[in-house]
């Protein structure tokens, strides 16, 4: 059983290997279920139907609760995110400051709305209700990146470079 | 790890750290990391090497110093002289004339005597930004532990909670009730298992108080909690962090496996007959699962929605065992309770509202940061003495306190002391501790709107008043600031907030027509500017029929 998996996915693909070792440090107890579902996407990048399949089986939990509880939290991703992340603090202290602005401008220059991605695939646009550097607000984070005291230029000038950039290496 | 071992740990880190002559404490929090905090690092170690100055001075990073807006800040010990806006420069000079030179740069520093610190009492944050917060030794040597030995090898568990109720502490997640009543309801439940649960969600958008002390102080959360699992009777403990929180997971992470390799958590906690684990439980972005009983169920696996109380976690919580949740907050004022005694703490801050309070001050505000004020001092001086009041060209108009469940204070109520019954009857809360100050930019109808979207947004649905009501309230609203609303929305939307506020089955619902019922009560002729000229009422004449 779960317990004792070693190389169990019939794809051969070793992340599940990796899922696996997540499973058993919980004993593949049905309350590490969220934990479990944190390590998957740590592991894939995203949440699968086929995972979700796989986390319910090792769990012995049905898949409608895998799903329930994969779909209630807006942590866990079940599309495939872009190249590039932009996290945009929409929170009190960064809507104060003038973050619907930003919002809107990078909606307008990525040609789609927040929670989506690209439709080639580029830049995701995240929403994030606050990050913690109220005082720096507003507030991204671009990929890795922390933009304080952000302004609309900078944060579509910089969005613009994620997408040139990707198009460059496209070419 | 025996107690005096304990003690033997802090003499020898603070021999260590007696032996640098200077340490530069730079901040390593993430608002000053936005700002180049790790540039500023790195100018400082390579300074200091070029310098030749290794062996004399050390450079640590700790938590946030509290004046985040001024980042990166940097602190010289032992003379605690304070630098502000400190770029790789900035950093060159200081090493040059104050570490090598001994003369600190009195051009950079920032005066202490000012009001934004000499206003403040730390307590929760007394460490924060003192000292490094990945190393265990550091926390020891400011007397960490030392609050939990006490508990353990000279009182009984009935005297520690006798402790916590003498000081008056009231949990700092918003509602604020009385902790050593909490604790006392859980210590009589007869059952074997028992549960402590810390709260470390922050869900209040614009509050980062939480973080910033699982981030700049781990050790002290985990000392609290283990002195909740003594007075209670628990031998596991749970914090529930938010999964956008990854650094102060890391931290915890840390801080968890140094408290076992120590002794002061895991199996019989030093050398008695006392055992108590601390494990992690990561959330995953629902804001209701700061909700104890739905955070109580995302524990568990499943989705985090909030159950009737009573039964309350006190009686029948974790897996259905008496279980004690508190906020971070709320613990990290437990070791200096147990260290100072019940009474030190209540002499702090009002009567009814005991010690200090954390507020993240944010928004059209000069000082912009985390800062932590006795209980009861007027909002006046919060805003104006502390955070220097709105910057230049802009005007004060109201204070947003308690997030999406709280209100807006306007300026006829400056003088209002900040504690839980005078927030209270203006119609706010304390809530968490987010406070942002709002000047005439600010419209309190969209402020309204932007509360309200993000309740209807978050509710989980689970009650129709408020899966239904918040959707309405919020259409409203959006009717209101479009200017297409009528005298007759507006008393509609009072009923239904009103509706809504009295049928919820938990706080979400109970509170989110808060940030609209305070406004209304506040700024009602914003709403009454925005509404549709009256000739065209009747026929519909401007705008679509109702
Ligand atoms: C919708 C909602 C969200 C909440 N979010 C939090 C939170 O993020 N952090 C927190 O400590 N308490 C939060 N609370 C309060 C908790 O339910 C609970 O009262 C608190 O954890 C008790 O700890 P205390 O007594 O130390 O305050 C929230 C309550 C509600 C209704
Ligand atoms: S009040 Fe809202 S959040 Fe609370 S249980 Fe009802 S629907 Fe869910
Ligand atoms: S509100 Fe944006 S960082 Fe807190
Ligand atoms: S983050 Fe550095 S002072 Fe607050």
């Amino acid at each position: 059983m779960a317990t004792t998996t070693k190389a169990t996915h019939p794809s051969g693909d070793n992340r599940f290997k990796l899922l696996d070792r997540a499973i058993n440090v919980h004993h593949a107890s049905g309350n590490a279920l969220i934990e479990v579902l944190h390590a998957a996407q740590g592991i894939f990048g995203y949440l699968e139907d086929d995972i979700l399949v796989y986390i319910g089986h090792a769990l012995k939990r049905p898949l409608s609760q895998v799903y329930g509880v994969a779909t209630f939290y807006n942590y866990f991703r079940l599309k495939p995110a872009g190249e590039h992340t932009v996290v945009l603090c929409t929170g009190t202290a960064c809507y104060v400051k003038g973050a619907a602005q930003i919002q809107a401008a990078l909606e307008h220059r990525c040609g789609c709305k927040f929670g989506q991605t690209t439709p080639d695939g580029k830049v995701s646009l995240v929403q994030a209700r606050c990050i913690g550097s109220c005082g720096l607000a507003p507030v991204a984070v671009m990929d890795d990146d922390v933009a304080a005291k952000l302004t609309v230029d900078e944060a579509v000038r910089r969005v613009g470079a994620f997408m040139q950039a990707t198009e460059e290496v496209a070419k | 790890m025996t107690v005096e071992e304990l003690r033997e740990l802090a003499e020898k880190e603070r021999a260590r750290q007696a032996g640098f002559g200077k340490r530069v404490l730079y901040c390593s929090a993430a608002g000053c990391v936005s700002c180049g905090g790790n540039a500023t690092r790195d100018a400082f170690k390579k300074a200091i090497r070029d310098q030749g100055l290794d062996e004399s001075c050390e450079v640590v990073g700790t938590g946030c110093m509290g004046l985040c807006g001024k980042g990166p800040l940097v602190k010289v010990a032992p003379d605690e002289t304070l630098y502000a806006s400190v770029d790789a420069a900035a950093a060159e000079r200081i090493v040059d004339e104050h570490l090598k030179g001994g003369n600190p740069v009195e051009a950079m520093a920032l005066d202490t005597d000012a009001p934004f610190f000499a206003e403040q009492t730390k307590i929760v944050l007394e460490d924060c930004g003192r000292i490094d917060a990945m190393r265990i030794e550091e926390y020891v040597a400011v007397g960490g532990y030392e609050a939990l030995a006490k508990a353990i090898t000279e009182l009984s568990p009935p005297e520690v909670i006798e402790e916590i109720r003498k000081s008056g502490l009231r949990g700092r997640g918003g509602a604020g009730y009385p902790t050593g009543l909490k604790w006392s309801i859980v210590r009589k439940a007869t059952s074997e298992q028992k549960y402590v649960v810390c709260n470390a969600d922050e869900g209040d958008p614009g509050a980062f108080m939480d973080r910033s002390v699982l981030e700049g102080d781990p050790h002290r959360v985990l000392e609290g909690m283990a002195i909740a699992g003594y007075a209670v009777g628990a031998n596991q403990g749970y914090i529930y962090v938010r999964a956008e929180y990854p650094l102060a997971i890391e931290r915890l992470k840390l801080a968890i496996k140094q408290a076992e390799r120590a002794g002061v958590l895991g199996n019989r906690i030093l050398d008695s007959g006392f055992s108590f684990r601390i494990d992690l439980r990561m959330g995953a972005g629902a804001f209701v699962c700061g909700e104890e009983t739905a955070l109580l169920r995302s524990i568990e696996g499943r989705r985090g929605r909030p159950k009737p109380r009573p039964p309350y976690p006190s009686e029948k919580g974790l897996f259905g065992m008496p279980t004690v949740i508190n906020n971070v907050e709320t613990f990290a004022n437990i070791a200096p309770i147990l260290a100072r005694g019940g009474a030190w703490f209540a002499s702090i801050g009002t009567a009814k509202s005991a010690g200090t309070k954390v507020f993240a001050l944010a928004g059209k505000i000069r000082n912009t940061g985390l800062i932590e004020v006795p209980m009861g001092i007027p909002l006046r001086r919060i805003v104006y003495d502390i955070g220097g009041g709105p910057p230049e060209g802009a005007e004060f108009k109201a204070a947003q306190t308690g997030g999406p469940s709280g209100g807006c204070i306007p300026a006829e109520h400056l003088d209002l002391p900040v504690d839980y019954e005078s927030l209270a009857a203006v119609g706010s809360i304390m809530g968490s501790g987010g406070l942002i100050v709002m000047d005439s930019e600010s419209n309190m109808v969209d402020v309204a709107k932007f509360f309200m979207e993000f309740s209807m947004e978050e509710s989980c649905g689970k009650c129709v008043p408020c899966r239904i009501g918040t959707k309405h309230i919020h259409g409203l609203l959006d009717r209101v600031s479009r200017g297409e609303a009528t005298p007759d929305d507006v008393a509609l939307l009072e009923e239904l907030c009103v509706m809504v506020k009295e049928t919820s089955l938990c706080g979400l619902g109970q509170s989110a027509p808060n940030p609209v019922l305070s406004t209304l009560r506040f700024f009602r002729d914003e709403y009454e500017k925005k509404l549709r000229p009256a000739e065209t009422f009747a026929g519909g004449v401007a705008g679509e029929a109702k």
